[in-house]
């Protein structure tokens, strides 16, 4: 499998990553050594092998389906780039 | 007494309990060391009034005389953990100026067990790198020297401002976390003790996230005693971690007997490998026979599927920071990159992502994101943790079989210069982790424990893998090699 500069573009946009055009040719040179080793894996036999899931053997623990915090926007917000009224504010979404 | 930084962290909590000294002492003596080792850029973000403040109250505890474990004993915390109005930013740009309004369960129950935080430690950008040149605040310095060279080595990574500041005796002792080797290979590098606990077994509450299913937060120590001393705090049951297991933390240095006879320690061939320095060799075979004579049982074992751990960890440890860091998007916290008029939500996360994340971890979202892809998802993903079962598989039979501990190196050479492997390359920087990866694909529980040198006087480490939750058992083998190792030397004083 060989990532070309459009398939480079892409992940770059799937990612929500900016990279400007003339660093595609190298980011995709780059994308194909580590596959070019992640290919490896094609040696491997798992027929029948079931996926990990879990590393250890265990049960995930529910909790009382409870509110247990809250009230306490001032802290939610106080790391925020921007932040007006108790919101978090972003660039126009809609037109 | 001079050089009280110099002191494990057995050693001083014994002469605080004995009243020779003060934690007040203690803590100055690291301020006063951390003071004057900015050429090593481990410490990033010093905190000496939190310090001064917490030895204070430790000393009040021990003059009451009900002192927790690690009561009074100054440490230094991986930028990595969140701690509460302290710069926690992973050493990433992103997190440019973020103030956790919370501690993570590690540092809190290090804090509970009386603990005394000297401040925030270098180490790679989201963790992501084997010789800390990916931080934002710039690489961290091994102490460690080639004989009289001045090259400046680097101290592995990811936790490497925290292997360079316990080799350095900024501090007694310090946290670390590991997702493919990042306690052990640093620990490797610089001449002391790391070790990763079982999966599950440290909570991961509050440690900003790289990959969820391989991350272990554990001690960066100066012997394997204090290792355990300090295990012991870090871990225990936390229900903010629905991956935190709920089971009892034995005494662990109680289980330091350095007795291992009748146990049977296994050598898988596969970690042999090809141009393998003779250095490397002789060390193990060396570590082996220290372990036969301490009455251990030795026994060949295989693990054939060895050669693919580093290719599945590099599927499966993007995929998982792809996902990880989709929070970075400059609205809540952190860095958000200056818009042009017209720029909506789209190039603001963009714009964000690009100036925020460092090339390394741009590199690894991005192969994240292809191996998750639509039409790749099975190739890659499904596949690797496929192959990840049956990695696990080989140390299940290896135990099953009888094996107690496995014996193996740390890492493949000693402490490299920085700007030595290029970023050209990144394949040549993940062989680094080529023993310890295996590991965390398996959950299981390792440690690096310094027992020799090379020929130009640099360190150098073996790895013991345990069976899982048998840190005790494990740490007791690591203590009979540290006593038949006796590795006492330690770096001299350039900086």
């Amino acid at each position: 499998m060989s990532i070309d500069q459009n398939t480079a573009a892409r992940v770059a946009k799937l990612a929500r990553i900016r990279v400007e055009e003339d660093r595609l040719p190298a980011l995709a040179s780059e994308f194909n050594t580590i596959l070019g080793f992640i290919e490896q894996l094609g040696e491997v036999d798992v027929e029948g092998v079931e996926p990990m899931v879990s590393v250890t053997p265990m049960r995930l623990k529910r909790r009382e389906d409870v509110v247990t915090d809250g009230n306490q926007q001032d802290k939610v917000l106080s790391n925020a780039p921007d932040a007006r009224e108790g919101f978090f504010a972003v660039p126009k979404v809609v037109e | 007494m001079s050089d009280l930084n110099k002191l494990g962290l057995a050693a001083a909590r014994d002469m605080l309990r004995a009243k020779e000294v003060t934690s007040v002492e203690l803590t100055e003596a690291c301020l006063t060391a951390i003071e004057g080792a900015d050429a090593l850029n481990a410490f990033v973000h010093k905190t000496p009034d939190i310090a001064l403040e917490r030895a204070k109250a430790a000393d009040a505890r021990l003059a009451e005389g009900e002192a927790p474990s690690m009561c009074g004993l100054p440490v230094g915390i991986k930028d990595l953990f969140c701690t509460k109005g302290v710069a926690s930013q992973a050493a990433s740009k992103i997190l440019e100026g973020f103030l956790p309004e919370y501690e993570s369960t590690v540092s809190q129950n290090l804090a509970d067990a009386g603990a005394v935080m000297l401040g925030k430690l270098n180490m790679d950008e989201f963790a992501m790198g084997s010789s800390n040149e990916t931080s934002v605040y710039g690489n961290a310095i091994n102490p460690w020297r080639r004989g009289n060279e001045d090259t400046a080595l680097t101290p592995g990574g990811s936790s490497g401002g925290s292997a360079s500041a316990v080799a350095a005796d900024l501090c007694l002792a310090a946290t670390g976390t590991d997702t493919g080797g990042s306690i052990r290979q640093p620990a490797a590098f610089t001449g002391t003790v790391g070790i990763k606990p079982t999966y599950g077994r440290c909570s991961r509450w509050g440690i900003v996230a790289f990959a969820s299913s391989l991350d272990q937060a554990g001690p960066m120590t100066k012997s394997v005693r204090d290792a355990a001393i300090m295990l012991e705090a870090m871990c225990g049951h936390d229900p903010k971690d629905s991956t935190s297991a709920d089971l009892a933390v034995p005494d662990f240095e109680a289980m330091l007997t350095g007795d291992i006879k009748g146990k049977t320690i296994g050598i898988p061939k596969e970690y042999r490998l090809d141009g393998m320095p003779d250095e490397i060799e002789q060390l193990w075979s060396d570590g082996t026979a220290m372990l036969r004579d301490a009455g251990a049982k030795i026994v060949d074992i295989s693990l054939p599927h060895t050669k693919y751990a580093l290719p599945t960890y590099y599927v499966i440890a993007p995929a998982e920071a792809s996902s990880n860091l989709a929070r970075y998007d400059g609205v809540r916290y952190g860095y958000r990159a200056k818009l042009e008029q017209g720029d909506g939500i789209t190039e603001m996360y963009e714009k964000t992502r690009a100036e925020g994340f460092g090339h390394e971890v741009q590199r690894r979202v991005m192969i994240g994101t292809y191996v998750l892809s639509a039409g790749f998802y099975d190739a890659y993903y499904n596949k690797a943790r496929k192959v990840r079962t049956l990695i696990k598989r080989d140390f299940e039979e290896a135990f099953a079989a009888g094996v107690d501990a496995i014996l193996t190196p740390a890492t493949p050479s000693a402490a490299f210069g920085l700007g030595e492997v290029t970023d050209d390359d990144p394949v040549q920087m993940y062989l680094n982790d080529v023993f310890t990866v295996t590991v965390n694909l398996a959950g299981l529980p390792g440690i690096a424990v310094p027992t020799g040198v090379d020929r130009k006087g640099l360190p150098l480490g073996l790895q013991l893998i345990g069976r899982p939750w048998e840190e005790g058992d494990l740490l007791n083998t690591a203590y009979a090699l540290e006593q038949a190792a006796g590795f006492v030397a330690k770096p001299e004083k350039w900086w």
